[in-house]
């Protein structure tokens, strides 16, 4: 069943029209690409469309919705092992296997997102400086190529197409079953600490030092007053830390509330937050945001409410208005970041373009082919795009991107909407681009998988 | 065949339009409009050169604003695959203007059963083949606009031209029932209604032709309709006051006139 959909980005900010096609079997997959390959069309894989840019986007061609394909296939309590279809939500995933005492090892901000998702941009959490990105818990994958082939990869069958279709964004064969190794918890709740965060420097200190003392840090940077900060550290109880562990790991215990106070329904709380997303708004927020930050201070938070921070207000992405936003995200090595991030946010500033919201992780590198890690950490920043800035904020990006690939950085391509193949091609380095679309054509020898994102970083 | 275009981006948009009969002197003056407000183009004409030609006028400073086709809209079986070729090109579809049309008038003395139905398969039958598949894609997106460049003539029957007139009220109702069935779907639909226009088809039309207006002038007229979202309109816009006394005329006095 095929329709003409108008589909969009996590950010709102890209629409365009495909043919959407949702199957529920390998053979619907397979048969898909027989009819793109007969009437001339592109295919894309898209999971739960979470990404900020185009890479589940295909403007006039066929996409492939896997959000049908969601069984969870294993699960072996004993192991922590689990076999999944590609189409199962990490929310699935998570609210089967907490309660009988794992925790998938990486997540995402959202747990909407799908394992064929999550494995296509080889996803990172928290915890990256220290557990890697989820395909370093992938045991062993199936997918199926456009050539019809069936293939199943673990980092010793098939370890070329392993490393090269986790973090492929789809563009080499479609996943259809993940196996995964979920992480042994004692407790449904994390010890995090909370700490204020002077200035920028400060921020990638408190990363770097408080890495190896934690199993989570993320840190938020007010990028209006450029500096102002505050960590969020997070460790896992150990066995007895938690003398309620049965009912902190039981799913009700879990969930994250649906009103505030009890009362006010929190999915209309991003029309609230609305009139605040302007540069003057924002600085009021972020500044309050601040100053209730400066209490340094140490709680227990359930995994859910600690992790899906994008979930905690449902569609906060709405209230970015009618043109959205982007999300602009750099990985830069630990010796050039604060210079380069520096420059970077005062350009913003100058320019009259401030993110309304930072994010920073601490990371390390992985084997993966397009891999987007380094030994460093990463500055993501949210812009609201609006018809009257996104010239001015597109000159912004191409400016960034400068600065980051000289500061010998990296770009993550759930996020990143504006990378031209040219600056692709330039961090990736001309081996790897090579080598990947060597893979390319032994995988897909008519071209059969395209996405826009392909079109614009590979075409 | 692969697009030349970039994929569009958040911060570097595309509004997408597909332009039926683009080399006529309307058609020439509303694709130069369309690529001048920033979108990107499908140009169709059923001569071979003119659309390319017109296409790499477009294309200036290394900018894809324009691809060409050649299609003859009495190819209707063509419609559907070339129609997914296009949006293909484009990266998907937000506009279909259908400015085809071919004048044939037959002069008072005989009628020429042969260019009547030529006029109706061309104005009418071409546009049917193409505003009916794009509607449907449109409904199910939940987006779009088609736009039928009809005329003035479709408003009445006269003597001097019975088969142009019944092309053009054709089109004009089955651009009202589109408008009926796609509103509620979120597809808009303009109906445009020319009256004189200075271009190779008024030569054909004899008598006096009052408020004549510039292609260029339709254009920008067309254009602002389509940001409007309006339903109908007549450019120049007197023609709607002209028409609407026409259409009063009773037909025991309508019969006697001389036009």
């Amino acid at each position: 069943m095929t329709t003409f959909t108008t589909l969009e980005n996590f950010g709102h900010s890209l629409k365009a029209q495909s043919y959407l096609v949702q199957p529920r079997s390998t053979d619907e997959i397979y048969e898909t690409f027989r009819l793109a390959k007969r009437d001339g069309l592109t295919v894309t894989a898209r999971g739960a469309g979470r990404s900020y840019n185009d890479a589940a986007m295909n403007g006039g061609g066929i996409v492939l919705d896997l959000s049908a394909m969601d069984k969870i296939l294993e699960w072996d309590s004993s192991t922590g092992q689990v076999r999944c279809e590609a189409g199962v939500t990490l929310r699935q995933l998570w609210q089967r296997v907490l309660p009988d005492g794992w925790w998938p090892p990486v997540v995402s901000g959202t747990m909407t997102t799908t394992l064929g998702g999550c494995l296509g941009a080889n996803i990172h959490g928290k915890n990256n400086f220290r557990m890697g990105t989820i395909g370093e818990h992938v045991i062993e994958f199936t997918a199926i190529l456009p050539t019809g082939a069936e293939i199943t990869c673990s980092p010793k069958k098939n370890a070329d197409l392993f490393y090269a279709m986790i973090g492929g964004y789809g563009m080499l064969g479609v996943f259809t079953s993940v196996t995964l190794q979920m992480k042994r918890m004692h407790s449904g709740l994390l010890e995090v600490h909370a700490w204020p965060t002077r200035t920028l420097k400060e921020q990638l200190h408190s990363l770097e030092d408080g890495a190896p003392k934690f199993d989570y840090i993320v840190g938020w940077l007010d990028c209006i007053t450029v500096g102002h900060g505050q960590i969020h550290a997070a460790n896992y109880l150990h066995e007895g830390d938690d003398p309620d562990a049965r009912k902190t790991m039981k799913l009700d215990f879990q969930s994250l509330p649906s009103r505030m106070f009890g009362v006010f329904p929190k999915s209309l709380l991003h029309i609230f937050m609305t009139p605040f997303m302007n540069n003057f708004g924002t600085w009021g927020v972020n500044t309050a945001k601040y100053i209730a930050s400066l209490r340094r201070h140490t709680f227990r938070q359930s995994h859910a409410a600690f992790h899906f921070l994008l979930d905690y207000v449902p569609n906060w992405e709405l209230s970015y208005g009618r043109a959205g936003l982007i999300q602009y995200q750099s990985f830069l090595p630990k010796e050039t970041a604060l210079h380069a991030w520096t420059e970077m946010l005062s350009l913003a500033k100058k320019r009259g373009l401030p993110s309304y919201l930072g994010v920073t992780k601490r990371h390390r590198p992985d084997k993966f082919l397009l891999t987007h890690a380094v030994d460093g950490f990463s500055l993501a920043m949210d812009f609201k795009v609006t018809d009257a800035n996104r010239a001015r904020l597109f000159q912004l990006t191409q400016e960034f991107d400068r600065i980051v690939l000289e500061a010998g950085g990296r770009f993550y391509f759930a996020k990143n909407s504006e990378t031209t193949a040219e600056t692709a091609r330039a961090f990736y380095g001309e081996e790897t681009v090579a080598k990947f679309k060597k893979l390319k054509k032994r995988c897909d020898p008519n071209g059969l998988l395209e996405s826009d994102l392909y079109r614009r970083i590979f075409g | 065949m692969t697009s030349s275009l970039t994929p569009a981006t958040p911060l570097q948009p595309r509004k997408r339009a597909i332009i039926v009969g683009a080399c006529g002197g309307l058609g020439t003056a509303l694709s130069r409009k369309l690529a001048r407000e920033g979108w990107t183009l499908a140009l169709l004409s059923r001569r071979e050169d003119c659309p390319t030609d017109l296409a790499a006028e477009l294309n200036t400073d290394g900018v894809t604003r324009a691809i060409a086709y050649q299609h003859n809209v009495t190819d209707y079986a063509e419609v559907p695959s070339l129609l997914t070729r296009i949006i293909a090109d484009l990266g998907g579809l937000d506009l279909l203007i259908f400015n085809a049309g071919i004048n044939l008038p037959p002069g008072l003395e005989k009628m020429s059963a042969e260019n009547d139905i030529k006029m109706v398969e061309v104005n009418l039958l071409g546009a049917i083949a193409w505003l009916a598949p794009v509607g449907d894609l449109m409904k199910d997106a939940k987006n779009g606009m088609l736009v039928g460049i009809s005329s003035v003539a479709g408003d009445r029957g006269r003597i001097a031209n019975p088969g142009y007139n019944t092309s053009k009220a054709g089109l004009t109702t089955y651009l009202e029932a589109l408008r009926n069935r796609l509103t509620r779907h979120g597809v808009h639909v303009l109906t445009v209604k020319p009256g004189f226009m200075a271009t190779e088809m008024l030569r054909a039309s004899q008598g006096p032709k009052p408020f004549t207006v510039s292609p260029e002038r339709a254009a920008d007229d067309i254009y602002k309709a389509i940001l409007k979202r309006k339903q109908t309109i007549y450019t120049h816009p007197i023609w709607g006051w002209i028409m609407l006394a026409i259409q009063h005329v009773p037909s025991v006095v309508f019969r006697r006139l001389s036009f």
